[in-house]
């Protein structure tokens, strides 16, 4: 028996690996995802989609000699409450109207109780349109939906008295979540006999929708504003979800709400699950970026003055990208100390489907150039890159950009020091000629380092004032809150904190589903909060608990009182509130103060092999270490970063979203290419423990971070390589080329 | 084919009557008529693996399968591994962490299924490679198939794997 291994029914499973809560139920094939549910009459929907960029509508025209018997029909005027997707800016319609404002934006939907007449049923309907001119690039982007600025002391005297200025321009493209269950809800209206009422809208009996989510309760929102109803009629369940990634943090909203309409008007419940190409062509992606950098330093190599202008795509209706534009602009000068910055970040808008959500949030797109900036600079006076990162990189005392002094759990000399000792030995190998005459791969070695705020952004986590709830039952307690395991280990990492703050079995803890009629709303399941955030209240929730019992003196002293008090006073439901540390100050006018609580710090190192025959990059070792405060489950701290790790690997060589007019053009799994086993590197994960006083245990975040450093560390190590500069992700073999053939590319130096 | 007596096949050691169109993707047969909902669609293109199932032994992408070319087969799913007690590759799972989101497990374990005893870390991912996972990074699937099909270094190695790790504690 390995000695660290958790027995059963033993108190104290934090920093143990205890089973996972839901683990059976997924190796058995036991869980219910949401296509595997069915009720009682339900039918399916498909929706009608935008085959142009832009344009107004001019018709939509049913074909009259298809037999549409059977079929339910909804577009915009079926639409009861408002029209449009409550979010952050009102300017998505949940069907469009009068115009389309990007390809396959969603028109009319049809329902029908055969899943296969669904495809004849959309070929007879016809929009009729009248084109108008669609920007389709970041570059011919102009109309400016979030501008944010970052000032810090004054870049203009900073740059003056730099010694070196490097200048560079850094690109990203689009990138799918591709979470292998697909996007997928059913909208259920209430059985006429159960309400009392009409079946479908007309009773008001309002709506329940399962669904694959990460954030039931901005479902709630989104439904209420559309179909017009309070927001207690509106019930969202969340069912085992089969990944999210951000792909199902605001995205859900919208296909529940065609569910729903379809649902309310057929009087049936109605299944809309999507097939692998639409949700790939229709459904958001990760940000593309341009990012322009000046970078001025001494002559050994300290940093005086970053100025630096983001762009990102927001794509045609706003959705997240403010918050997506706001962490990439905190984490654009990367984790250095930077007496003088000015970030100029600006999102624009494009007629394309709207980006969103996905893992890194606008952090990987800004460190990606910050460290690609770094090598490049490193190069210019004369270090290694690692050393040069050892002359800047942040520490105790140091102020960030928005003016935020870091008082605790910093880590990021430590993070490198580690990583760098994992990857002992690894280096760059010179050209052999093999004995026939092949080429033999080229090896390099990249590094990087990088900075995850865990939590909402600044004032974030006082506007959500999540809530919790735990309730004695009769062995034990069970956790409330709507916070979904999409994978990340939720339910597990929740009962751990919640049972060793009482002092009993992780057995004893369970969870309820995230019904919204049932949980609090313990705030979205996003930007790496759930553990910090969400676990530090139910671990307060444990505590008041603990106080309304009374003390106990073990795990069996509890379950007696727990007991005698269900007897004597009836259920016993505790709810706590977040609560703002004390220290934490922010402006979202000047965008000074506290951006976020705590931060994970994270360096890599990557190994890549070049084929110099047909360019192709292979990423063979990858060195991933994370400051996580505390890791709760080092087993799923460690899947959380080898995942993180490998969709950023993916980014980085594979993942390319080829847009035409528009439009992916590679919306399959054919010729979208996500990491198989054979692409994927040996993984190296070292975890860090520096403590948060405000986390749970001294947790930070963890499921963000781990995306943020393997690709500038695999585009130096190709550097290293073959000596081609990148200037942009992913580097596919006809990049790599052309960056071989142009010499040093991206970015130049100046001698100031 | 399908005739009036529809077609026969044995599904995890029960015999099976299927009356459906002989088109009729495997998967949907499967889950539909079945109800055997453990088996995932995640591309209905062959390329994700997450419908992985055994016929006659061998691992197929059962979205590509029309069930008349099933006829007279013998079919396992993931509900067919295990019998009275979890198959080994299921606590593997559970134990090495393999299991994140869930989605691809059932087909993963389902291919892994197929390795024989005394496998290498090549061999696995070879077998895997048909197989998506957006979730672990593959390392932990690693872990648990070899784990039980691995040689004795693998399965020490992936046994030393399941433990705790040692974290550095940071102190600046």
């Amino acid at each position: 028996m390995p000695k660290r291994k958790h027995k059963k029914g033993e108190a104290g499973s934090v920093g143990r690996n205890v089973q996972r809560a839901e683990g059976v139920d997924k190796v058995t094939g036991r869980a219910r995802y949401l296509d595997d549910l069915r009720f009682p009459g339900m039918l399916y929907g498909a929706t009608v989609r935008s085959s142009i960029a832009r344009g107004r509508i001019l018709s939509v025209e049913r074909d009259p000699g298809f037999d549409w018997s059977g079929f339910t029909f909804v577009d915009a005027s079926d639409v009861p409450g408002k029209n449009h997707v409550a979010m952050i800016v009102p300017d998505q319609p949940i069907l469009a109207q009068g115009e389309v404002n990007h390809r396959e934006e969603p028109i009319a939907l049809v329902a029908h109780a055969d899943r296969a007449r669904l495809a004849e049923a959309l070929a007879h309907v016809t929009v009729r349109y009248q084109p108008l001119p669609a920007v389709l690039d970041l570059e011919a982007a102009t109309e400016v939906m979030k501008e944010i600025t970052i000032v810090k002391g004054d870049v203009a005297a900073g740059l003056a008295e730099s010694d070196v200025i490097v200048e560079g321009l850094w690109h990203t493209g689009h990138q799918e979540q591709l979470y292998i269950e697909t996007n997928g809800v059913i909208a259920v209206p209430p059985a006429p006999s159960l309400e009392g009422g009409e079946a479908g809208d007309g009773g008001d009996g309002g709506i329940t929708i399962y669904g694959s989510m990460q954030c039931p309760f901005y479902v709630v929102r989104a439904l209420a504003t559309i179909l017009g109803l309070p927001s207690e009629k509106v019930r969202v369940i969340q069912t085992t979800t089969g990944g999210g990634f951000g792909g199902k943090e605001e995205f859900p909203s919208v296909i529940a709400a065609h569910a729903a309409l379809l649902a309310r008007k057929a009087g049936r419940p109605v299944k809309m699950v999507y097939e692998r190409a639409e949700d790939m062509v229709a459904t958001t992606k990760r940000h593309p970026s341009t990012v322009r950098h000046r970078t001025g330093l001494r002559k050994d190599g300290t940093l005086v003055a970053m100025d630096i202008d983001v762009r990102i795509d927001g794509g045609a209706y706003v959705t997240l990208t403010p918050v997506v534009l706001s962490r990439a602009a905190i984490h654009a000068t990367g984790p250095y100390h930077v007496p003088n910055v000015r970030i100029v970040a600006r999102a624009l808008r494009t007629h394309t489907p709207p980006n969103g959500a996905f893992r890194g949030f606008g952090a990987p797109q800004s460190q990606f150039a910050a460290e690609m900036q770094m090598d490049r600079a490193a190069e210019a006076v004369g270090l290694s890159p690692v050393e040069l990162r050892r002359r800047n990189l942040l520490k105790i005392g140091d102020v960030t950009a928005t003016g935020q002094r870091l008082d605790e759990s910093v880590s990021a000399h430590e993070v490198l020091d580690r990583a760098l000792a994992l990857a002992s030995g690894w280096q760059r190998t010179a050209p052999v000629e093999r004995g026939d005459g092949a080429a033999h791969p080229l090896r390099g070695v990249g590094v990087a380092t990088y900075f995850h705020g865990s939590g909402f952004t600044g004032g974030g986590e006082v506007k959500l004032a999540s809530k919790v709830g735990l309730e004695l039952t009769d062995g034990g307690v069970r956790i409330l809150v709507a916070s979904t395991e999409i994978g990340q280990g939720t339910r597990t990492m929740h009962a751990q904190i919640v049972a060793d703050t009482l002092g009993i079995p992780y057995e004893w803890v369970e969870t309820g589903d995230p019904d919204t009629a049932r949980v609090p709303d313990s705030g979205p399941t996003v930007a790496s909060r759930t553990c910090m955030v969400v676990g530090r209240i139910l671990q307060r929730a444990a505590l008041d608990l603990r106080q309304e019992l009374g003390a106990w003196d073990d795990a069996h002293d509890f379950r007696k009182r727990a007991r005698r008090r269900l007897e004597s006073e009836g259920p016993l439901r505790i709810i706590a509130q977040y609560q703002k540390p004390g220290e934490i100050e922010w402006s979202d006018e000047t965008y000074r103060g506290s951006a976020y609580g705590a931060y994970a710090w994270g360096a890599n190192v990557a190994e890549v092999e070049v084929d110099p025959v047909t360019f192709q990059a292979r990423c063979t070792r990858l060195v991933s270490v994370v400051d996580v405060g505390k890791a709760i489950h080092p087993q799923h701290v460690e899947g959380q970063i080898e995942g993180g790790s490998l969709q950023a690997v993916g980014w980085a060589l594979l993942e390319d979203v080829v847009m035409r007019e528009g439009r992916m053009a590679n919306g399959q799994l054919t010729n979208y290419i996500i990491p198989t086993t054979l692409d994927t590197p040996e993984m190296i994960v070292g975890i860090v423990e520096n403590p948060y006083r405000h986390g749970p245990f001294g947790a930070k975040g963890v499921g963000e971070a781990p995306m943020d450093g393997p690709a500038p560390a695999i585009l130096a190590a190709i550097r290293d390589a073959v000596g081609a500069r990148l200037d942009r992700v992913p580097a596919t073999p006809e990049r790599i080329m052309e960056a071989m053939r142009a010499g040093a590319a991206g970015a130049r130096e100046v001698a100031a | 084919v399908s005739g009036r007596g529809g077609i026969k096949l044995k599904v995890n050691g029960k015999k099976r009557v299927v009356h459906a169109p002989p088109m009729a993707r495997l998967l949907d047969v499967l889950r539909e008529d079945l109800g055997l909902t453990g088996t995932k669609e995640g591309c209905g293109e062959g390329e994700c693996g997450a419908c992985s199932v055994l016929v006659d032994g061998e691992v197929v992408a059962s979205c590509l399968v029309p069930l008349c070319q099933v006829d007279g087969a013998k079919v396992v799913t993931i509900e067919g591994l295990a019998k009275k007690k979890l198959h080994p590759l299921q606590q593997a799972f559970l134990a090495c962490g393999g299991s994140q989101c869930g989605i691809c497990t059932p087909g993963m374990i389902v291919a892994a299924s197929t390795l024989d005893e005394g496998a290498t870390l090549d061999d696995v991912k070879n077998a895997l490679a048909g197989n998506l996972c957006r979730c672990t990074g593959y390392t932990k699937i690693y872990d648990s198939v070899l784990a039980v099909v691995g040689g004795r270094d693998e399965k020490k190695k992936a046994r030393k794997a399941r433990k705790a790790p040692r974290a550095v504690e940071g102190g600046r």
